[in-house]
């Protein structure tokens, strides 16, 4: 059971072209839709029983979220899809937008409808160039099919539907940041309340969703809610895409249900690398907090699953770490990228990313001290819940549990100034 | 005072007409959405790099203030402001390459290139440049050139690419 939702077009010989993707059953629902003009109630009830959550990481309800905005109130509202793709190790919405565009533009349009938008923004991060001209070619295609524009398919319903290309800021895959971004703006979080389904881009109100959330709207809808939910387990509904990097022979996309065990996921990538040993895996993009590697191989890649085990299943990004690799250098890496796209906005993130930066730096260079470990979970703790955006909590995450689950090796670069491995 | 500036002599026509295009992508009193698409396309047609005088025009273009449009382009890390290589070679070394040798693909480029990152070469053709995940962790180790990726890095790879690019 696999490549179900997002991947199923994946086989064809152009799965990107329109014709390919309406041989494979595609943009009948949104015709279906708009033709018996289903009531958004029902739409929103399927994507609920459904039990799609969140791809992008945060895992939030999809139905839930669709059911905050108030249709009827007066004023334009907007659907923007979150392709900004910036998590460490997370790489499967640049395969959505290159080999079934169509998908997410039916997913979006069908959301558009549900919630009365004007229009919708697809915010692709700016160094996906190919991607961005990929879906550009998908856009031009359904305009001209009359699948976007005024009076879409004779049904009376407007919906306009643009990319918007990013900068480079691994901060505007934060949902409030993003929409910053779309206004021209730096991309600073906002607080919340109020949430974007009341004051979103523009302040009007707008659903904000991943990537793989809105192209799997198509098949959920078509197939209906219970399948889709019948495809994992109990909390994570359906199947997912797992980005799965790093120590392993096929590194790649797998859709695969959720609640597969990790061990079948890493059989499908191939087994680990030169026959070494598994020593760390980073289940959900590199803000998930670290587990070792005997214990992962004992748990599913679902959501409560991974929680219970102190990590998130985040963006289903799976980074494989064998034996040969010093945790105290790769955290090194990761405190540093946090501290490079920390935004700025909020003390404790500012200062703390840099401050755990230095920290695990003199370690890494063997400058260490003993209670620099201490100092690490407390600097960790710190920032932790005392931000506006969640960023914070994702540079505390790695440093609090590498620091956990791989003490003794941190202890040893102190004691004698260099690594174990 | 203020000073009416014909916004058609800003840029030559094809720019104007390419920052237009996103322009008419927004709400009409939300010009300054295209302030990142403008300013790209102005680095795009000035070797890859912003100037001040080029972020005021950009300003006066979309009706902004000119502190606004600096907020963006220093914000972001795609925007330039010095001299960049003909080509920029955007490195990542982030979690999934560095456990992939990204180290090593960097030394081979230094060594190939005689520059560190943030340098450009003496005849201007390359410049280097470290980058954080850019999203193609499947084909670690990778670097960005221009529009395109490049995957699966090797240091022949690396010295066939260089090639081609001479």
């Amino acid at each position: 059971m696999a490549n179900e939702v997002c991947f199923r077009t994946l086989e064809s010989a152009a799965p990107w072209k329109l014709d390919e993707y309406r041989k494979a059953g595609g943009y009948e629902m949104l015709t279906k839709i708009l033709k018996q003009q289903t009531p958004p109630d029902e739409i929103i009830e399927q994507v609920k029983v459904s039990g799609l959550r969140g791809r992008g990481g945060a895992g939030f309800p999809t139905g839930l979220k669709w059911s905050f905005i108030n249709r009827t109130a007066p004023g334009d509202k907007y659907v923007v899809c979150n392709s900004d793709e910036g998590e460490p190790g997370t790489f499967k919405d640049r395969d959505i937008l290159r080999y079934n565009p169509h998908q997410l533009i039916e997913g979006m349009i069908i959301c558009g409808y549900v919630i009365g938008a004007v229009a919708g923004y697809n915010y692709i991060r700016g160094e996906f160039w190919e991607p961005y001209e990929r879906f550009e070619e998908a856009l031009e295609e359904a305009r001209a099919a009359g699948l976007l524009g005024n009076n879409i398919l004779d049904s009376g319903f407007d919906f306009e539907l643009h990319s918007h290309l990013g900068g480079g800021a691994y901060i505007c895959g934060e949902e409030t940041a993003l929409l910053e971004s779309i206004e021209g703006k730096k991309g600073q979080p906002r607080f919340k309340p109020p949430f974007p389904a009341m004051f979103g881009l523009y302040g009007k109100p707008t659903v904000i969703n991943n990537t793989e959330t809105l192209a799997s709207i198509p098949v959920i809808l078509s197939q209906g809610g219970e399948w889709f939910r019948d495809l994992g387990v109990e909390n994570s509904g359906g199947s997912k895409l797992f980005s799965i990097s790093g120590n392993v022979n096929k590194p790649g996309n797998y859709e695969i249900p959720m609640g597969t065990p990790f061990s079948e996921l890493l059989e499908l990538a191939g087994g680990m690398r030169d026959g070494r040993k598994l020593k760390a895996v980073i289940p959900g993009g590199s803000s998930a907090p670290v587990i070792p590697g005997e214990q992962m191989m004992q748990l599913n890649m679902d959501y409560d699953s991974i929680q219970n085990a102190g990590s998130m299943l985040g963006s289903g990004a799976v980074i494989v770490i064998d034996e040969s690799h010093c945790m105290v250098k790769i955290l090194e890496r990761l405190s540093y990228f946090y501290y490079e796209e920390s935004c700025g906005q909020c003390t404790p993130c500012r200062e703390g990313t840099g401050w755990m930066y230095r920290v695990v730096r003199r370690i890494e260079h063997g400058q260490g001290r003993m209670e620099d470990l201490e100092l690490l979970d407390d600097v960790a703790a710190k920032i932790a819940g005392r931000t506006i955006c969640a960023l914070g909590d994702a540079a505390a995450g790695p440093v609090a549990s590498f620091v956990k689950h791989f003490r003794e090796e941190f202890e040893y670069h102190i004691k004698h100034g260099k690594c174990m491995v | 005072m203020s000073l009416q500036v014909d916004k058609s002599t800003l840029f030559p026509a094809q720019v104007c007409a390419e920052i237009d295009k996103w322009i008419a992508k927004y709400p009409s009193d939300w010009k300054q959405s295209a302030s990142m698409p403008a300013l790209r396309i102005v680095q795009d047609h000035n070797d890859g790099y912003l100037t001040n005088e080029l972020m005021d025009k950009v300003a006066a273009y979309l009706d902004m203030a000119p502190i606004a449009v600096y907020e963006v382009a220093s914000f972001y890390s795609m925007y330039e402001h010095s001299k960049v290589g003909k080509h920029k070679l955007c490195v990542c070394t982030n979690i999934s390459c560095m456990i992939n040798g990204s180290d090593k693909i960097v030394d081979h480029l230094d060594e190939k290139l005689g520059i560190k990152f943030g340098e450009v070469t003496g005849d201007g053709k390359f410049s280097l440049k470290e980058v954080e995940c850019l999203g193609a962790c499947g084909g670690a180790p990778m670097m960005q050139i221009g529009e395109k990726y490049y995957e699966n890095l090797t240091p022949e790879l690396i010295d066939s690419i260089l090639k081609e690019l001479e």
